[in-house]
């Protein structure tokens, strides 16, 4: 076992705590940075000047009138910039674009004493567009070769040959939608300067670093000018790792022009229509079994719809690719990834980065091709499962692929899927307009930033004479818990109670250089870095009390507040007085930490390596109801066993793994983004832009049976304390949602009915996908059935494969029998 | 105070002539709320200032902006409102919106948020739950979420020493006024049934939680911090409260910056400030006039407050009439009826939130002449009657005869909707079928309302009321044509439902395809047979 996975006796981690805020969270005390606004005296307030065009040339732009506006003090635009006009690390992305890119860009910022006046304000600018041609669509740029970025390439192993040789060869098309991350808070900056003219932003960011080095270069001024704090945010789910560069700029901007506090909110309608987004893929397949279903190969090719700028689009292309295998051995692959380039928000990181759209188009092969097999669909899923010794497409050995199967076997039971089977069997005959199923889908996530250099942390922990902690480290909190492991971490890294230790704010002059909480990575990399420098501190301790306690440092423990020599006789010396005893020795009591995530290397221009430290493993059984008249549906109940390796904090991992798979039914079945692909002058306006539009889960999705149990026996070594990442791998056990939402419509159809579903599988969705499987019946003896038109929009049905595309069909000559329909 | 509330309008100080008149003694006082048992005012404040901005400027941040119209309940707050009709009535701590309503509206009244609840270190039970079973992620929900769940702690009734409640078994909850209801066995009912997962060993409603949404936790743990309330104890001073009467309303004449909020007292006084300002917009609950300020950014000369005005809030139940007041809440209606309309007792679950039914009026679900509203479809079904008032007297109009045009009706500018009348009796068979991306707080892409009588196994009358199909709602006469008369068997559902699929005129939308929509008429009456003959068959097996 690693020193660093090593827990010692009675370890603080470990245990069931609530969020270290959630005393404040309840009473409303917690500030967000919004919060901060009503004790900053002073403060204007900042709203944009939205384009009304999906692309066009800003011709003219007057800023007069908004200033007649009572209470407007300044309208920001491109010549306001000092430093460099640009938001994005790419410099593709300017802050006061003279082309608007997509519909609701923001070409200039009004600054008001009041929102209201700021507001006002930037209805009164004046702006002239030219419009310009659009592409909207991800299949509207791939007519038009509408790329950006790289254009990825995974393979291994040969394979035509493995094609030529198949029983069944299938292929098909799938286009799914993306999510909004949907964070309560929208996104926040207040900006302030100081009597050095240095630049403080208060933002509601992932990324503290990246937020600091964005407004630094469009300020024209190093890094150590401006700091950045994060309190805390309302949810992030990836959607403030980028996105808050440039509002914190603007603010920041404002701030140094005026010389007065900038508070930068959006309205959610401002946020829906100008932050980026999980990107929606198109994707088109070709997949070869054997006889026995085992997969031979699979041919792919994702397109991503990166919106109207790089941001974080290749990296997440570059996870999606790497995730298209999920948890199964898949000899020969041939995987192609492009980006394209549309009149969007721009598109980027969101809970899975990429995982899940690489994850969901095998899935769905799986889902669509195991009726067209004569297999069970969780049979197929089963009989391909990573075995040990095998290694990913890109050549990373697969470590403790049997936690797939352990999973999945502790669902089967603990879920009574037998039993539950034959109910559901029995249902189904019984009821000719509802039918249930039950999906069970596997996740297999590797952990660690795919760029390698982000896998670094720093912390800053202080010990006070009277021995209060206090720790900084360089990761954000969003409510994914991360402070409250950080305090656990510490209290025992130092052997004292939780008590004794503080944490406090982010910041960028506290813990410099910090790479973005995000990729789940947040408490392996900052426990990492604040274990390190709790030990530095313990060590130096250690001398101290050897001395006192006449033994061996080596012999030296700290346990519960306590130090004392190994087997707990003789002195017991406090902590406090120790720590008093150790300044008088001028011991240094505090230190920072730092940890890199040791193993990994990725060469991305060939797609090969071992990016991941380790993968995170689940497994979900999810049974739904579907209402054959309208397609609506209702989760029943789930089951899942999640690998989180040795929990640091089993409360905060529990609601990690259900947040995430709410989250992930969401985007699944609920969520659905629209944009106005017409010709009108709404071409590329987002249609679902409020809250009123765009539905979350709520209560009504949650499932009715909810059991969430920790895989056992899990330790992960070369982790801290033997935990693993658990931000973002639930998230796909929604798939089990998808696919039980898929075999029950099938149910309404004749036995080895393949169906295809529409992805966010809405019940209009389901509906169609109940439609398509009645019509492969024979006849139409149920009642419910009624003859439909095909509807009109063409995001609501499934595609249909490209006429150069193979059918879904099996076509290999040798694939009559096995199974294969005829 | 500009910093602190964002939707001040700037530069506009001086015209500010806040009071309130007394009703005894005509006096001008200025207007004032008891927030969290402090006096506060409202210097600073615009007309137009949300409840919200109010009271984030006021220090208390605890309720959050999630979207500014009523779909997330990040700034619920506790609104003491009558608990019932009558003096002795008694208060319930209702959970509102704050983004949505007024600030002003709130003169008079007693409010309690988050901080007002409890401390840290000194936790409500509510707050406790929450924060011990991991009820809090990012947290920025969560005061909302804890004024909701304290409104249905509260609730009168909610935990009777009788384990249960008025969730107890054989309880009349779902009696309908006349004839049979149906309400028991549909999928669409209310939910009654104390078995239902919707509803705690406590007796607590998880609809209460039902307009507030969560990104974090998957709810889980919110609906067990919910199922493991207990009862308040006998010292609970805000349990206390609910003994004494709710604050009266007050005439409250508030004006500042660019507009003016006036509080009417009664129908005359509705009518005299509407001469006086002819282009006031009235407002009862609102919760779609508060969407229309934040997020349109309509701003009003003069609104006009008639949400508290005794001639719209009757609630009569006669031997031929059923007379709901404009001016009710959908929660005071969906209360005082009782399940005795058993068709509105399955709209009201389905019905947007318990937040916005708090708030929202039938006047103003009519008053805004929605093609999508959803209690139009039922009152059409029900033969609804609109109660039409003016200075010169009140008419009478039918529901089906009501809407003219998208969002135009036959209403009079001088007129106001006093009162929807539901004759009696009920017919029998009734359904409301609602088709939604999401099951509740959604918008309808169709609404279906049905109300059939059937004797003797033959359709003698049918009314159905459609939502979301046309420019209006309608009724689907043909279809009532093709049931009417006939055998109430499957093969009349099944060609009444092929001319149901081509009653109204549906478009595509975000919400839904135009397909999907005339797919959903064409199965709403084949589901409507399925669920009766199912009924029907279990009645007769059990018999």
């Amino acid at each position: 076992m690693s020193h660093l996975s090593e827990r010692p006796t009675n370890p603080v981690v470990g245990q069931d705590l609530p969020h270290e805020s959630a005393q404040l969270h309840v009473t409303g005390a917690a500030l967000y940075t919004d919060d901060l606004v009503l004790r900053t005296h002073g403060t204007l307030h900042a709203h944009p000047v939205q384009a009304p065009h999906a692309h066009a040339r800003v011709t003219g732009l007057r800023t007069a009138p908004a200033l007649e506006v009572p209470g407007v003090v300044r309208v920001l635009t491109a010549s306001d910039v000092t430093g460099v006009n640009d938001a994005g690390v790419k410099h593709d992305e300017p802050l006061f674009p003279d082309e608007v890119m997509f519909f609701g860009h923001s070409v200039a910022w009004v600054l008001g004493e009041t929102l209201e006046a700021a507001r006002l304000g930037a209805a009164a600018v004046e702006v002239d567009y030219e419009p310009l041609p659009s592409i909207v669509t991800v299949r509207e740029a791939i007519d038009a070769e509408s790329f950006q970025g790289a254009q990825p390439h995974l393979e291994r192993g040969d394979v035509e040959t493995a094609f030529d040789g198949a029983a069944h060869v299938f292929s098909g098309e799938f286009e799914f939608a993306g999510q909004e991350h949907f964070y309560l808070e929208t996104h926040c900056a207040l900006a302030l300067v100081d009597e050095n003219g240095q630049v403080f932003v208060q933002s509601s960011t992932q990324h503290p670093s990246e937020t600091q080095e964005i407004v630094a270069h469009v300020l024209g001024v190093p890094s150590h000018e401006v700091t950045v704090q994060c309190l805390r945010m309302g949810g992030g789910f990836g959607g403030k790792e980028m996105q808050p560069h440039g509002l914190a700029a603007i603010a920041a901007i404002g701030a140094r022009l005026t010389g007065r506090p900038v508070r930068l909110r959006l309205t959610r309608t401002q946020d829906l229509t100008m932050s980026g987004k999980r990107h929606g893929f198109h994707s088109r397949w070709r997949v070869a079994f054997d006889d026995d279903g085992r997969l031979l190969a699979l041919d792919a090719t994702l397109t991503a719809d990166g919106g109207w700028s790089l941001d974080l689009s290749e990296p997440v292309l570059a996870r999606a690719l790497c995730h298209i295998d999920n948890a199964y051995w898949i000899p020969n692959v041939r995987v192609n990834g492009r980006i394209a380039r549309t009149n969007k928000t721009s598109q980027t990181a969101f809970r899975g980065f990429g995982g899940p759209q690489g994850m969901l188009v095998i899935e769905d092969v799986l889902g669509r091709c195991a009726p067209l097999l004569g297999l069970d669909p969780a049979d197929l899923r089963r009989r391909n499962f990573y075995t040990d010794g095998q290694t990913t497409p890109y050549g990373q050995p697969v470590r403790h692929p049997e936690r797939i199967t352990a999973a999945w076997d502790a669902v089967v039971a603990s879920g009574e899927l037998e039993r539950r089977r034959e109910e559901v069997a029995r249902y189904n005959a019984e009821h000719p307009d509802t039918k249930r199923a039950i999906g069970i889908t596997p996740v297999k996530f590797g952990i660690s930033f795919n760029l390698t250099a982000f896998n670094q942390a720093g912390a800053l922990v202080h010990v006070y004479k009277d021995g209060s902690v206090l720790i900084n480290h360089g990761g954000t909190e969003m409510g994914q818990g991360l402070h409250t492991k950080m305090l656990q971490v510490a209290a025992t890294a130092l052997g004292v109670p939780l008590s004794t230790v503080r944490l406090a704010p982010t910041r960028t002059d506290k813990v410099p250089n910090t790479s973005a909480t995000a990729a789940s990575s947040g408490a392996d990399l900052n426990g990492g870095a604040v274990k390190n420098a709790c030990e530095q501190i313990t060590d130096r301790l250690r001398a101290v009390a050897a001395g006192r306690l006449g033994v061996h440092p080596n012999d030296v423990r700290f346990e519960d507040g306590v130090v004392h020599a190994i087997g707990g006789t003789g002195e017991q010396v406090p902590w406090a007085q120790l720590v008093h005893q150790a300044y008088f020795q001028r011991v240094q009591l505090w230190a920072a930490g730092f940890y890199r995530t040791e193993g990994l290397h990725w060469d991305s221009s060939r797609m090969q390596g071992s990016p991941f430290k380790y993968f995170a493993y689940g497994v979900a059984a999810t049974e739904v109801e579907v209402d054959g008249f309208t397609g609506a549906y209702r989760t029943r109940r789930v089951d899942i066993v999640h690998d989180v390796g040795d929990s640091l904090s089993p409360l905060v991992d529990i609601g990690q793994i259900e947040g995430g798979f709410v989250q992930g039914a969401g985007w699944l079945t609920l969520e659905d983004l629209r944009w106005d692909e017409s010709d009108r002058a709404s071409r590329g306006r987002l249609a679902t832009q409020a809250a009123s539009t765009y539905k979350l889960p709520s209560f009504s999705e949650m499932p009715e049976e909810f059991n969430v149990s920790l895989l056992e026996q899990a330790h992960e070594d070369g982790v801290v304390y033997g935990s693993k990442a658990v931000g973002e791998p639930p998230l796909m056990l929604a798939f089990s949602v998808r696919e039980a939402l898929r075999q029950a419509a099938a149910a309404f159809g004749p036995a080895g009915t393949s169906v295809d579903l529409a992805s966010p599988a809405t019940p209009e969705a389901v509906f169609w996908a109940v439609e398509e499987a009645r019509a492969a019946g024979e006849g139409h003896p149920d009642d419910a059935h009624v003859e439909v038109a095909a509807p009109g929009d063409p995001g609501v049905r499934p595609e249909q494969p490209d006429a150069d595309a193979r059918p879904m069909q099996p076509e290999s000559e040798r694939a009559v029998g096995a199974g294969a329909r005829p | 105070m500009a910093s602190t509330t964002p939707t001040t309008t700037a530069g506009t100080t001086a015209a500010s002539t806040p009071g309130t008149r007394s009703a005894d003694t005509g006096e001008v006082t200025a207007p004032r709320a008891t927030v969290n048992g402090r006096e506060c005012g409202f210097e600073g404040a615009a007309a137009h200032t949300s409840a919200l901005d109010w009271l984030r400027g006021l220090g208390l941040t605890g309720a959050k902006e999630g979207c500014a119209e009523g779909e997330c309940g990040a700034c619920s707050v506790l609104v003491a409102r009558p608990a019932g009709d009558g003096p002795d009535a008694g208060t319930q701590w209702t959970a509102l919106n704050a983004c949505l309503v007024p600030a002003a509206s709130l003169d008079g009244q007693e409010v309690v948020t988050s901080e007002g609840l409890g401390e840290p270190g000194d936790l409500h039970p509510v707050q406790h739950e929450m924060a011990v079973r991991g009820g809090s992620q990012c947290g920025y929900c969560t005061p909302g979420f804890v004024c909701s769940m304290a409104a249905e702690y509260y609730r009168p009734g909610r935990d009777t020493p009788e384990a249960g409640g008025d969730l107890v078994p054989g309880t009349d909850a779902t009696r309908p006024v006349e004839g049979e209801g149906d309400a028991a066995d549909d999928p669409n009912a209310p939910h009654h049934d104390p078995v239902d997962h919707d509803h705690g060993p406590n007796g607590f409603d998880l609809h209460a939680l039902s307009g507030n949404l969560c990104r974090c936790t998957g709810y889980r743990p919110i609906r067990d911090a919910a199922f493991a309330l207990g009862r308040p104890t006998d010292d609970d001073a805000l349990a206390q409260r609910t003994h004494e009467p709710a604050p009266a309303p007050v005439a409250t004449r508030f004006a500042s910056g660019a507009g003016e909020y006036l509080r009417a007292g009664d129908l005359a006084d509705v009518f005299a400030l509407r001469s006086e300002h002819p282009d006031a917009t009235l407002v009862a609950g609102s919760t779609d006039w508060g969407v229309e300020v934040n997020i349109r950014g309509v701003r009003a000369p003069v609104v006009i407050g008639i949400d508290r005005v005794p001639e719209l809030r009757t609630f009569e139940t006669g031997p031929d009439v059923v007379e709901l007041g404009a001016a009710l809440t959908l929660s005071e209606i969906e209360a005082r009826l009782d399940g005795r309309v058993p068709l509105l007792a399955q709209v009201f679950p389905q019905f947007a939130s318990r937040l916005i039914r708090n708030g929202a009026t039938l006047g103003g679900n009519l008053g805004t002449g929605s093609p999508i509203g959803d209690t139009p479809p039922a009152l059409l079904a029900l033969e609804a009657v609109v109660v039409l008032a003016s200075p010169s007297g009140e008419r009478e109009v039918p529901l089906a005869d009501y809407f003219t045009g998208y969002r135009a009706t036959v209403r009079r500018p001088d007129e106001l909707i006093r009162a929807v009348r539901l004759p009696l009796p009920l017919s029998p068979v009734t359904a409301f079928h609602k088709i939604a991306k999401r099951r509740f707080d959604d918008i309808s892409s169709v609404a279906v309302g049905f109300a059939l009588q059937v004797n003797d196994g033959v359709v003698t009358k049918a009314r159905i009321g459609l939502g979301g199909v046309a420019a209006t709602p309608v009724r689907a006469l043909e279809t009532e044509a093709a049931l009417e008369g006939r055998p109430f068997t499957r093969e009349t559902a099944r060609a009444a439902a092929a001319v149901m699929r081509r009653e109204g005129t549906p478009l595509d939308d975000h919400r839904a395809s135009a397909a999907y929509r005339s797919a959903m008429l064409g199965t709403a009456l084949l589901k409507l047979h399925a669920q009766h003959a199912g009924r029907t068959t279990r009645e007769e097996a059990s018999a």
